[in-house]
């Protein structure tokens, strides 16, 4: 994991000082809320529904043990005892004093972490794969390139007062568990003719209330001129983009109005001047970043040892987690284990002070002191010892972070909807919850298999509604509550934004709707068809009218 | 803090920038003045404009396209750019226009709602001039030296961090 260097701890430190004036000049009165707003967001600091909302950066989702265990402090300290983790791999307290914030921000500091850019109109937290760097489809690690724009988009000084927020994820996999599709620029892995792993470069994607599925500008970029062309890439979104409507200043907007070919002219143009120049990587500096991930002192250990294969065959209970919550590794010997935040009744991304320091523990207990956030909402521990899963499950189920649903229809993305956010039509957290105990029967759930639940509080799209199998957006109707569902959303290679299936549905509606739709399912599916490809072979057609038969 | 400042040093304007009023011709000023023009009057009348016995300097707005200048560079003494709001940040990639590839090398001043608090992300980008909004003076807030170093390539630092730290001795 990237450690910072003198230069890293002074500018967060510098920081810290700065919001710690802009605070106090905000509480004397000397800086208004209309000046302030902006100074705080790019802190990550809201204001909510019940109290300012503060959101920490977890850089590409990489989390140490003792950062961890700061995180637990804080909430412990500072809040009511819990975080919620988000779906760009960041963690958000929602209970923070706001005279205290610079306070949280110095402990921050201490374990190399912060709030910066966390909001506002600003290149955001750069996120990728959960299973970078361990993944077995890997091509190229995306984490040295990810430090490489986290450092460059941080206080940026061009590129701090944006149109609109900006979001860049990464992946250097073949399958993109990144969402590159859906970003303001996805970079994924492609090869050029000489079988060079570079960039595809993948702009204007993004969800909101105009869903879009980005646009390929360059087919491959080659990794040396990462820098040079996002420079470029921003260059002409900060001075094009729109500045007049917030819903139109997105990227994607503009991508649109000049044509993804036009858009890609002015790029290159622009980069025609940026090219060559000191910001392109040398080989040198790429090792300078790749020297901070490289491989834990993994152990020579064989697959399936007994340690695993006895309990597996044993215990019906491990064997599913073991299956739902544990993926392959480059490494023999090996899994990664994905910690379910999703038990029936809590808050999906939820965790509670004692749950992040059990999980630190057993990332030094178990792994090598680290762990991800991944953009599911879970935490995953990536390197795990196939003899050591066992105990682990063990612990982990008392710890309630072991609910083995990985993938399944109860694994719900979910914003934190009307019970937390000022902006939320309805509350998502009932609803998730709702479902969670519709389908708590375990063989049923298992049968249903991978499915993608994504749950948004309004038309904002934090949960990912639009790119759920199954999407549920929270709308208004006369200040009331109602639920509208989308199917056949999907991330990765065949990214999709989902279709809304019909009227929107009362709260208490919601879970019926669902159970219809899964009885089509499975009369309908083809053997060993995932929801997904089932919806997609037979269409939207027979879910809709099952879902609104009139009841004889 | 004081309300014009120019190379981190307080100074006395001597320039009056001359906006259009509702009937959108520029208020009259003796010759002599040094004034600032928007660019869409300058380039109407550049000739004039550089032949009058005060300075003139020229004025752009965040939409306003650098490359219309570039034949004016040279003799021009003066830039300013205007931020209409500071969260608005165009006048930002026009400053680095300017100055990395236009190679613009007189005062570039921000004006508009410019407070203490930007002074160093502008500097960083090429402006060497801040007309501190009206109000904004008195305040606390940043300056040059609230960061003491920064990751990017940028006009002050055409190193990025990356490679000082790398082929650093
Ligand atoms: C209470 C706190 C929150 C507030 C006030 C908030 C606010 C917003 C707003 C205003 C948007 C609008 C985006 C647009 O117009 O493009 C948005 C989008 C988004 N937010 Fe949040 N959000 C909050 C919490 C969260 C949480 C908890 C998550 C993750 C679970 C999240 C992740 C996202 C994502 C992924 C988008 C995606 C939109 C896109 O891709 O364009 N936010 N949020
Ligand atoms: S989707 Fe809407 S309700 Fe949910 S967190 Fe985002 S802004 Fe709030």
């Amino acid at each position: 994991m990237y450690r910072y260097d003198e230069v890293d701890h002074r500018l967060v430190r510098e920081r810290v000082v700065q919001f710690r004036d802009q605070t106090r000049r905000f509480l004397a009165g000397e800086l208004s809320e209309d000046e302030f707003r902006p100074l705080r967001l790019m802190n990550g600091l809201y204001i909510q529904r019940h109290a300012p909302m503060l959101r920490v950066a977890i850089p590409y989702g990489h989390l140490r043990s003792t950062q961890l265990r700061k995180l637990a402090d804080i909430a412990r300290r500072y809040d009511k005892g819990y975080g919620h983790f988000t779906t760009r791999q960041n963690i958000q307290f929602n209970w923070p004093e706001l005279s205290r914030v610079p306070d949280i921000l110095e402990e921050l500091s201490t374990v190399e972490m912060h709030a910066i850019q966390t909001s506002g109109n600003c290149v955001r937290n750069t996120t990728t794969d959960a299973f970078a760097g361990v993944a077995a489809d890997q091509l190229f690690d995306p984490r040295p390139y990810c430090e490489i724009i986290r450092q460059w988009s941080t206080m940026h000084p061009e590129f701090t007062f944006l149109p609109r927020k900006f979001k860049i994820a990464v992946s250097g996999s073949v399958e993109d568990r990144a969402a590159t599709m859906v970003h303001d620029i996805g970079l994924h892995v492609s090869r050029n003719e000489a079988g060079e792993a570079g960039f595809r470069v993948i702009v204007g994607g993004g969800l909101g209330r105009t869903p879009m599925v980005g646009e390929v500008i360059r087919e491959f970029l080659p990794r040396q001129h990462l820098l040079t062309y996002l420079d470029a890439v921003l260059r002409v979104y900060n001075r094009f983009g729109r500045r007049d409507n917030k819903y139109k200043a997105r990227i994607k907007i503009l991508v649109k109005a000049m044509t993804p070919e036009g858009f890609a002219a002015k790029v290159e143009d622009e980069w025609r001047h940026l090219k060559d120049g000191p910001a392109t990587l040398r080989d040198e500096d790429v090792a300078h970043y790749a020297s901070f991930f490289v491989d834990p002192a993994y152990l020579p250990l064989a697959d399936e040892p007994a340690e695993l294969t006895g309990p597996l065959a044993e215990d019906k209970a491990f064997a599913r987690w073991f299956e739902r919550n544990t993926r392959a590794h480059r490494q023999p010997g090996y899994r990664s284990v994905i910690l379910s935040l999703k038990e029936t009744g809590a808050p999906p991304g939820d965790i509670s002070d004692e749950q992040m320091e059990a999980a630190a523990d057993w990332a030094d207990r178990f792994g090598f002191g680290e762990l991800r956030v991944a953009h599911e909402q879970n935490l995953v521990l990536p390197d795990v010892a196939q003899k050591d899963l066992y105990a682990l499950w063990q612990t982990a189920r008392k710890s309630r972070m072991a609910t083995p649903n990985i993938g399944l229809l109860t694994d719900i993305i979910s914003c934190p909807g009307g019970d937390f956010c000022s902006l939320a039509n309805a509350r998502s957290i009932p609803v998730a919850n709702a479902i969670q105990q519709t389908f708590d029967d375990l063989d049923y759930l298992y049968d249903l298999g991978d499915i993608a639940c994504n749950f948004s509080g309004c038309m904002n799209a934090c949960g990912h509604h639009h790119i759920g199998n199954i999407g549920i957006l929270g709308v208004d109707k006369n200040g009331e509550e109602w639920y509208q569902i989308t199917l056949g959303g999907s991330q990765g290679s065949d990214t999709a934004i989902g279709k809304v299936i019909g009227p929107s549905f009362a709260q208490a509606d919601v879970p019926v709707a669902f159970g219809k739709i899964m009885q089509v399912y499975l009369e309908r599916r083809l053997d060993g068809e995932r929801f997904i490809e089932t919806l997609r072979r037979v269409g939207v057609e027979p879910f809709k009218e099952r879902v609104y038969a009139p009841l004889h | 803090m004081p309300r014009y400042i120019k190379d981190g040093k307080a100074q006395t304007d001597g320039w009056r920038l001359l906006r259009p009023g509702d009937d959108g011709a520029l208020p009259s000023v003796p010759s002599d003045e040094d004034v600032i023009v928007p660019l869409a009057a300058w380039l109407q009348d550049a000739v004039r404009w550089q032949n009058r016995p005060g300075r003139s300097g020229v004025l752009l707005s965040p939409d306003d396209d650098p490359a219309l200048l570039e034949p004016h560079l040279a003799g021009l003494a003066l830039i300013a750019i205007d931020f209409p709001a500071f969260t608005d940040g165009r006048g930002y990639s026009l400053a680095r226009l300017l100055r990395e590839r236009y190679d613009y090398a007189g005062e570039l001043r921000a004006v508009g709602d410019v407070w203490p608090d930007l002074i160093r992300s502008l500097w960083l980008v090429g402006f060497d001039a801040f007309l501190i909004k009206d109000g904004k003076e008195g305040e606390g807030g940043d300056d040059y030296n609230t960061f003491s170093d920064s990751y990017q390539v940028n006009f002050r630092q055409p190193q990025p961090l990356f490679r000082r730290r790398v082929t650093r001795p």
